[in-house]
């Protein structure tokens, strides 16, 4: 599984520092990280819906305060 | 609203403009042979002798527009037929000198130079004179000037001798493509060759391919454009087709932290951000190339970043910087900076697609670090690495920096250095005076750029280097 994180100016400053860190370290707690693979974007073209990250293809509006939901929904789930 | 610091600038934006206006619709060639009178119509010379002049000379300017020669390395180019072949006869007795009694200018000349005529009025004698210029200052009627070609004096690597036509004449081998010379030649008869022509091919081709083209700013951009806001002119990027735009300060953030750790490990080093820096040890004081920090530049680190991520972007660098010109065509380059422009050049671009900045919604631009920001101007590169080595927890290396902007404080670092009498383990160097802000790209120069530069830093969201170049540790 592939999970791009948008880290353009306009998603940076909506908080994907923190929604970075988040992942890399619950990827890391379950062990995943032979299975989901972290990677970075200058920007995905949704700046409105920031911080924009990509599931594979399925993109999904994310922030700090949602991202455990996120993870345990859309990455936890489906690996 | 005042978009430039002389008429010449404005002139080269009016040339560059009309050149990009027929590129983007297709009919450059069609109408190249109109540009000239277009921007000199009629029959009454505003600039020059006649107006056929002008427009010999404009013909030139659409070259250079258009990339210059091709068979000349340098992006740095005469326009012989634009040099005046202003005086250069060094320093002269002028109207002023009253015959005083004192003759000060006489007794300061350890050459012998000066005689004085039946009305006691001095004169130097050309064979004997070294033009040290001591007799121009001991002069109570400052009679004695020194008539320079602005372009020489602008050039502190002596790289610009007279022709045999009485034109200016630069040596590639000691050019260091800062642009000083552009920038203080009253005539605009010297200037820099540019790539807007691929730039906006590269921009067109996305637009049906697949191809993202990324900008990548550098932070000297705070203190331009100051007649719209910052946001504006990352709004009005877009606009012309660029798919997102980057702070090249995020590359400096990742320069100052392995920049630092490579100083640790060496005991001494020289910056390598400032491409005509780093050309000027090269060609000036080879014995000192060992030292030049192995990093890459922030441009370059950044770019070759983005091509990590993404290796089909195309990327375009924007700063105030004729010497990137020559940094992105290195062979260590190449693969990630696919175009270099000047803010001016952007200027030129924003109007030939009719994007007026002052309009559009405020974009937002936040990659960087208040350190990787302050970059832009003299001495940020210096406090970067401070911080990074204290962010890195390295407490036993005391850093002495010896920061210089300017060739002739960068020449003194340098021939100290060559001497083993340097009172330093690193040395900043900014050919240009302040730094990037400095840069011969710029579109202003002030006495603000230096405060801009810092209030920007300060509004950077990441406060450590290691907080902004966290996010690409992925």
């Amino acid at each position: 599984m592939k999970v791009t994180i948008c880290i353009g100016s306009s998603c940076h400053l909506k908080g994907s520092r923190q929604v970075v860190e988040s992942l890399q370290k619950l990827v890391a707690d379950n062990k995943l990280e032979d299975k989901v693979e972290l990677s970075g974007t200058f920007c995905i073209g949704k700046c409105q819906q920031g911080v924009c990250v990509n599931v594979d293809d399925e993109f999904f509006s994310v922030s700090p305060e949602t991202v455990n939901e996120f993870f345990n929904t859309q990455i936890l789930a489906k690996v | 609203m005042r978009k430039f610091d002389t008429k010449v600038q404005h002139l080269k934006y009016k040339v560059l403009r009309e050149v990009a206006r027929h590129a983007w619709d297709d009919s450059l060639y069609d109408k190249i042979l109109d540009i000239p009178s277009i921007i000199s119509p009629g029959k009454t010379p505003t600039m020059r002798c006649c107006v056929y002049k002008e427009r010999a000379i404009l013909t030139e300017r659409v070259k250079l527009a258009m990339g210059g020669d091709k068979s000349n390395p340098n992006v740095i180019e005469v326009i012989d037929i634009a040099c005046d072949e202003c005086p250069a006869a060094g320093y002269e007795v002028t109207d002023s000198c009253r015959g005083c009694l004192a003759h000060r200018c006489e007794d300061v000349c350890k050459r012998g130079a000066i005689t004085f005529d039946q009305y006691h009025v001095a004169h130097i004698d050309k064979s004997k004179c070294v033009e040290c210029g001591q007799c121009a200052k001991v002069c109570p009627f400052s009679a004695i000037a020194n008539r320079k070609r602005p372009c020489q004096n602008a050039c502190k690597v002596k790289a610009i001798s007279i022709n045999s036509n009485n034109a200016a004449h630069i040596d590639n081998s000691k050019c260091i493509s800062c642009g000083a010379c552009v920038y203080q030649c009253p005539w605009g008869a010297i200037s820099e060759k540019s790539f807007i022509l691929d730039v906006i091919a590269t921009l067109k081709a996305s637009k049906s391919g697949n191809n993202k083209v990324y900008a990548v700013v550098a932070p000297t951009i705070s203190s331009q454009f100051t007649y719209a806001k910052l946001g504006q002119v990352i709004t009005g990027l877009k606009e012309l087709g660029f798919h997102t735009v980057i702070e090249a300060a995020l590359g400096a953030d990742m320069v100052a932290l392995s920049e630092s750790k490579e100083l640790v490990e060496k005991g001494f080093l020289t910056s390598s951000c400032c491409p005509a820096f780093v050309m000027y040890i090269q060609k000036t004081f080879p014995e000192l190339v060992p030292f030049i920090s192995h990093n890459p530049s922030p441009m370059t680190a950044i770019s070759e970043h983005i091509k990590k991520m993404d290796p089909t972007a195309k990327v375009v660098f924007i700063g105030p910087c004729t010497a990137k010109k020559m940094e992105f065509q290195l062979d260590s380059v190449k693969p990630f900076v696919d175009s270099v422009i000047t803010f001016e050049e952007l200027q030129a671009l924003f109007d030939s697609k009719g994007v007026d900045i002052t309009e559009l919604d405020e974009g937002v631009l936040d990659n960087a670090s208040y350190f990787g920001r302050i970059f832009a101007r003299c001495g940020g590169l210096s406090d970067a690495v401070t911080e990074a080595l204290k962010e890195q927890g390295i407490e036993d290396f005391v850093l002495k920096a010896f920061a210089c902007d300017g060739i002739e404080e960068c020449r003194t670092a340098l021939l100290k250095k060559s001497k083993n009498v340097l009172d330093a383990n690193f040395i900043e160097g900014m050919a240009c005076v302040g730094g990037c802000i400095g840069g011969a790209g710029c579109l202003t120069h002030g006495e603000k750029n230096k405060s801009e530069v810092d209030k920007y830093g300060r509004e950077a969201l990441e406060k450590t280097i290691l907080d902004a170049t966290s996010v690409l540790n992925m």
